[in-house]
């Protein structure tokens, strides 16, 4: 095998700023603090920093949902980039940690913050949440953008929402695979539990299949519980030459390899397999770049931004057979945290909040690190996953306590 | 009009209170305008034959032929389903979004609305049709459960 360039690369530093319901801070504020923490975990200081990384950046029409440009955190912070990189197109939310640890591999920076801030908290004030396309309060067709690119083929007919893309995957499932709602609701109960021990969990309250099956529906087979909840936060993490690791003030996060492929067609509606779609290439690309099986896998920390994507983050990744992950989470003990798979510790973005991706990937560092507090597992995870993207967005990473 | 209180009893509608509409330019505008006649249409290479769908510059499949939009029978089955009840557009009833395949080829899918169609019978596999919906300028293709 060629030499793995991204196992040139650690997760030094991570931090993350205030997180919450409708914190009425702005995505730059947010960002700022998580920097700071991040680069002070990693034992450095802001002039050490000189690589600068986000997804999705400002090209995709800024807050709530994109959070501040790279252009907007290198001004706030006054750093003096070698290397800067800022998108939505790639292997899901973690795409600019990827993209950092081939930048640190090839030498064009030593130090890479990567962040990822929300506001939608904030920005869904007190009202409902609207769809793509929608604008609050309008009443006639007038106050309607019209839409070009893709998703002219989706928001005529309502379907406003990646709620309505993912609801055809699992309704696809449901016809092939025989999935129920009380298998779905294992992700969602799981996710739940283990929030109870995160204190920035924004929903901690016990939930019980009972509250999930009376839940209300957003889009058949999926309810509320089904769906991510939208929060205000900023994740941020840095990523660094794997000479720093020695040097690094807590134990460095290896990166042992990463999965960016997308083989089938790169839309919601016409990719070749509904059941899977981008996990299956990305996941399969992981595996691909390293002698580590899924059995070695102590966490796994995947995309939850709706419990149908965790599912099939599942089978992709090989925990269970293809269709099986409905009986492989059933009654939660394989997923639980004194099981074999313990699964979204923080408590995923179902309970823990949407920080799109990037919490998972916190909390892949906090367990491997053993700095969980009162969620650390009880066996300390030497190899952890972190899957991040739904539908033909995709991308994975595995890392390691140690060069593993 | 704020939105009413969601009940799952409220009838299906035919998809959402206000269409968000697509932006008609040389590329689409024989798609979303084929309906004025009646016909469902897509792209079809010249060469390979093959129906192309969204609208390419030149055949995906050969990368050889030349693509001009052609009638389909309109007919297809329902690869998957989902009823929306969420109100992402204030004031809409319960509506069923459908992805179809054509029967012409089985890689040519269209997210739609299903009308015409008891929840209960919504079943994937099952055989639908086109209809159409115009909205100004624009002819959207829905489907209904085919007769017969």
């Amino acid at each position: 095998m060629t030499e793995l360039l991204e196992r040139r690369a650690v997760v030094s530093g991570i931090g993350q700023s205030a997180i919450g319901r409708r914190l009425g801070r702005s995505a730059l504020d947010l960002t700022v603090e998580a920097a700071l923490r991040a680069i002070a975990d990693a034992g450095l200081t802001r002039d050490d920093i000189d690589g600068l990384a986000t997804y999705p950046g400002g090209g995709m029409g800024g807050e709530p949902f994109a959070g501040p440009s790279t252009p907007d955190v290198h001004d706030a912070l006054r750093l003096r980039l070698n290397w800067h990189d800022g998108g939505g197109e790639g292997p899901a939310q973690i795409r600019p940690v990827i993209a950092a640890t081939l930048a640190v591999a090839a030498g064009l920076a030593r130090h890479v913050l990567v962040y990822r801030t929300v506001t939608e908290s904030t920005a869904q004030g007190s009202g409902g949440r609207l769809g793509i396309g929608a604008v609050a309060g309008s009443g006639s067709d007038r106050g309607m953008p019209r839409f070009g690119g893709s998703f002219q083929w989706m928001l005529p007919y309502g379907a406003a929402s990646a709620a309505n893309w993912l609801a055809l995957v699992a309704q696809r499932r449901v016809h092939e695979f025989g999935l129920r709602r009380d298998q779905l609701g294992w992700i969602a109960l799981n996710g739940r539990a283990n929030a109870a021990l995160n204190p920035a969990a924004v929903y901690r309250d016990p939930l019980t299949m009972d509250d999930y099956l009376a839940a209300r529906t957003i889009t058949t087979p999926l309810c509320l519980y089904d769906c991510d909840a939208p929060c205000d936060g900023a994740t941020a993490v840095v990523v660094s030459h794997v000479d720093y690791a020695p040097d690094a003030p807590s134990p460095a996060c290896h990166v042992n390899a990463v999965g960016t492929a997308l083989r089938g067609r790169p839309s919601w509606d016409q990719f070749d397999d509904m059941t899977t779609m981008g996990a299956r290439d990305a996941a399969a690309s992981m595996w691909a770049r390293t002698d580590l099986k899924p059995a070695d896998v102590d966490t796994a920390q995947l995309y939850d931004g709706f419990s149908i994507i965790t599912m099939v983050w599942l089978e992709e990744l090989g925990f269970c057979a293809k269709g099986e992950s409905g009986p492989f989470v059933e009654g939660g003990a394989r997923i639980a945290r004194d099981g074999p798979l313990p699964l979204n510790t923080s408590g995923g973005q179902l309970s823990a909040g949407r920080l799109h991706g990037f919490g998972l990937l916190h909390e892949a560092c906090l367990q491997l690190r053993g700095q969980a507090g009162d969620r650390q597992l009880a066996r300390q995870p030497e190899v952890a996953v972190v899957a991040n993207g739904g539908g033909p967005i995709a991308g994975a990473m595995l890392l390691t306590r140690g060069t593993g | 009009m704020p939105a009413e209180p969601q009940a799952d009893l409220r009838p299906l509608g035919r998809g959402p209170s206000i269409r968000v509409l697509p932006r008609l330019d040389d590329t689409n505008r024989f798609f979303w305008t084929a309906g004025a006649e009646g016909e469902l249409r897509f792209q079809r290479c010249g060469d390979c034959r093959r129906y192309v769908h969204p609208p390419a510059p030149r055949c995906p499949y050969c990368l050889d032929g030349g693509l001009t939009p052609e009638a389909v029978s309109g007919r297809g089955s329902l690869h998957s389903f989902t009823v929306n009840h969420q109100q992402w557009i204030p004031g809409s009833d319960r509506y069923v979004v459908g992805l179809v395949t054509i029967e012409e080829q089985d890689d040519v899918r269209l997210m739609t609305n299903v009308v015409d169609c008891d929840e209960e019978a919504l079943a994937v596999g099952m055989p639908v049709e086109v209809v159409f919906e115009q909205v100004e300028d624009v002819w959207l293709p829905l489907f209904r459960p085919a007769a017969g």
